[in-house]
């Protein structure tokens, strides 16, 4: 078994709220500088910088994974995780066929499309700050389907949580885990839910990446593996 | 003033609890954010939201509300539906905003 340092909650500049130093580049060496082991970027509903920050991972030396962070139609933030780019980006389809609007630059910032050697693909147009049609139910359906995993963002903080929009966690919302945004809030929240409660950083900054991690005691750096340990299966376990 | 009061005045469609509109109201409040909600709407309050999510009827039944209006014209889910059932929560829709819906409320003598 291994022990992986992992970050699962890093915007980048494709976020509208996201530092526009936030490239895949920068991203992939500032974990590395930071001892993370495992990362995952997740942008407000897409994940078009995803596969840049793999590629970059791949030639770093870093295991990335992709994913998006999902608004629902509650306005409830969860994390949808994936193995392959493929899956991030059926996700991707299915949140965009949900979301309307046109992005603002001016108003909610830039959404830069950007490739692994720091340079502007492009602009994206849709308003990925704004809330899906999906509820979240059906959203964690369709992360289901696809193969990923869902983790409720930050419960604890008093927007846009699972907690400050729904009040409490229903008890049959298939979550495969939460995230709290403290370390102090831990044995407060977890009394409160049977669920896997980890901590990440949502970094929107450089300087805030792995300024908290969850580790994973795992056999490799995979998707199957962390399901494994969310579970508590074959000796696969995480620690906070 | 009864729920079933407000429904005739105001027209409201009545999608759950038909047994349970002779309940009195004390007040009201807006809100959406059920976390606030649950923080400060009153018992016997009529609440008035535009969220749909079941975990309304939960808040609705923790806090003793007498009737949910869902304002703007927006529906319910529909597992919201079978659970106001359930717990015997009135949930009536408006095509009103929160705000005019407020207005109505207050000038029919509410919260006075």
């Amino acid at each position: 078994m291994i022990t992986l340092k992992a970050d699962f909650h890093i915007h980048t500049c494709l976020s509208p709220c996201g530092d526009l130093d936030m490239t895949p580049k920068a991203i992939v060496e500032n974990s590395l500088e930071k001892g993370l082991d495992l990362i995952a970027v997740c942008d407000h509903n897409s994940a078009e910088n995803a596969e840049a920050t793999i590629r970059m991972g791949l030639k770093k030396g870093l295991k990335v994974l992709p994913g998006l962070e999902v608004c629902s139609r509650e306005e409830v933030h969860s994390l949808a995780i994936f193995e392959s780019a493929d899956q991030a980006l059926k996700m991707q389809e299915i949140v965009y066929s949900h979301l309307k609007g046109t992005n603002r630059p001016e108003f909610f910032g830039d959404q830069v499309v950007a490739n692994e050697f720091d340079e502007v693909e492009g602009f994206n147009d849709h308003l990925l700050i704004g809330a899906s049609g999906l509820g979240l139910l059906e959203v964690i359906d369709n992360v289901h389907k696809l193969g990923g995993i869902s983790i409720a963002s930050h419960v604890d903080r008093p927007s846009f949580s699972v907690m400050s929009q729904l009040g409490f966690i229903p008890k049959d919302l298939p979550l495969d885990g939460i995230e709290i945004s403290q370390i102090t809030k831990f044995e407060e929240i977890s009394a409160m839910t049977d669920l896997p409660v980890m901590t990440f950083s949502d970094a929107h900054f450089i300087k805030d990446i792995g300024r908290v991690h969850t580790e994973f005691y795992v056999e490799t750096a995979s998707l199957g593996e962390i399901k494994m340990a969310l579970k508590g299966e074959s000796g696969r376990k995480i620690g906070v | 003033m009864l729920v079933k009061d407000i429904c005739d005045l105001f027209h409201l469609d009545i999608v759950s609890g038909k047994s349970y509109l002779d309940r009195e109201i004390t007040g009201g409040y807006c809100g959406d954010l059920l976390s606030d909600v649950m923080a400060n709407c009153c018992v016997g309050n009529v609440w008035l939201t535009i969220q749909g999510h079941q975990n309304i009827v939960a808040v609705a039944a923790l806090k003793q509300i007498a009737a949910i209006i869902i304002v703007n014209g927006r529906s319910v889910d529909a597992d919201t539906v079978a659970k106001a059932e359930e717990e015997g929560i009135a949930i009536l829709l408006s095509s009103k905003s929160a705000f005019e819906m407020s207005c109505l409320l207050g000038q029919a003598g509410l919260g006075k």
